[in-house]
């Protein structure tokens, strides 16, 4: 990660899945259906700031398994339970998982072909 | 570890409430005065902390009820089995402290240089953002056309009742009570369907820009059924909540 907090940031994650790995509608991500408890990025958008220190309901994000482009704000968001789960809305996958862990957040955006704020 | 708050970064700052007012039976407005506050825009929301004599905390987010300008406010509605909103809506007094962070978000927030026509949709108490879209556009003597259609269980639950009477230069507002309606009710009945958006909203050619907040499925079929008049969904600007995003 570089250029942290003195303009863009981009983050790419080489290990990740390659966009175009799944198509959206592969019976594998049937599972990962969204359903009636998603919220929405805007919900994040504190937390967000918590852990990059800049708004970043705006910033655009590439689902690593579909390939989907979305600002965080359109993304699929779920707030119960042990951590922060943020799917993509094109093919269910996991983009991003957020867990504090005795005060520190862990982050896994592992999901994530990039994010790059506006 | 003790956190040191880094100058410009966002950070939880202490809140007093200030004014608190019923809005429904189970909606409050709260206005809360937070020292140095930079202004926000219309749409945002804050987070809000609440913290056990035990130290268990608990943080939601809350729309901003207030438009630019005017001092901070969230209006909020109570959920029975919710862990920060009776606290809010029914034992928070004047004088009280709680913790606020924000204003956070850029994408569902509305500015006069975004133009119309306005599209505003609510569900629920995701009138509150929309609220204050209006009062900003209000405040600031815009005619820019808006449509809003207000979508609530009851009529005793609709929230700014008295303030969306008003009637204003370039402002329609439509409402539909879903589960009951007063005798001679002249509005919708029922949940929002394409049928009702053809009638209320803007036609596509209008290039018109829609706000759409509420409970996730209202959200859903609502932004549906305007894809499905033809508007773009890059013109469909969407905010849900749910039972634990209150």
């Amino acid at each position: 990660m570089t250029g942290f907090g003195e303009g863009k940031l981009m983050i790419n994650i080489a290990d990740g899945p390659t966009p175009g790995d799944a198509a959206p509608g592969d019976p594998a991500l049937d599972d990962a259906a969204l359903d009636d408890a998603a919220l929405d990025g805007n919900a994040v958008g504190g937390l967000l700031i918590e852990v990059f220190g800049i708004e970043m309901t705006t910033a655009t994000g590439v689902c690593g398994t579909c390939g989907a482009v979305s600002q965080v704000a359109e993304l699929a968001v779920y707030l119960p339970g042990l951590g922060t789960v943020v799917r993509c809305r094109g093919c269910g996958s996991v983009l991003m998982v957020f867990v504090r862990v005795r005060g520190v957040i862990c982050v896994d955006t592992e999901g994530l072909a990039s994010l790059t704020p506006a | 570890m003790a956190r040191t708050a880094v100058r410009g970064r966002l950070s939880w700052q202490t809140a007093t409430v200030g004014a608190v007012v019923n809005q429904t039976p189970t909606a409050r407005t709260l206005l809360l005065d937070v020292a140095d506050w930079p202004g926000h825009r219309a749409g945002q929301h804050v987070d809000i902390r609440l913290t056990a004599e035990d130290g268990y905390q608990a943080e939601r987010a809350y729309s901003i009820a207030s438009a630019p300008g005017e001092p901070l406010a969230i209006t909020v509605e109570r959920l029975e089995d919710g862990e920060v909103s009776p606290y809010l809506t029914q034992e928070s007094q004047p004088g009280d402290l709680l913790e606020v962070r924000g204003p956070i978000g850029g994408y569902f927030v509305w500015q006069p240089a975004f133009g119309g026509p306005l599209l505003l949709l609510a569900g629920g108490s995701g009138i509150v953002p929309l609220r204050a879209i209006l009062r900003y556009r209000a405040l600031l003597g815009s005619s820019v056309p808006t449509r809003l259609l207000y979508s609530s269980r009851r009529l005793e639950d609709v929230i700014y009742r008295d303030e969306l009477s008003v009637r204003l230069e370039g402002l329609k507002v439509s409402y539909t009570l879903t589960r009951s309606q007063p005798a001679g009710w002249a509005g919708y009945a029922r949940r929002v369907d394409e049928a009702m958006l053809a009638d209320v909203a803007w036609p596509a050619a209008d290039k018109p820009l829609a706000y759409v907040c509420g409970p996730t499925s209202f959200v859903e079929a609502a932004a549906t059924g305007l894809v499905g008049l033809g508007y773009p969904p890059v013109r469909v600007r969407t905010e849900r909540f749910g039972a634990t995003g209150q």
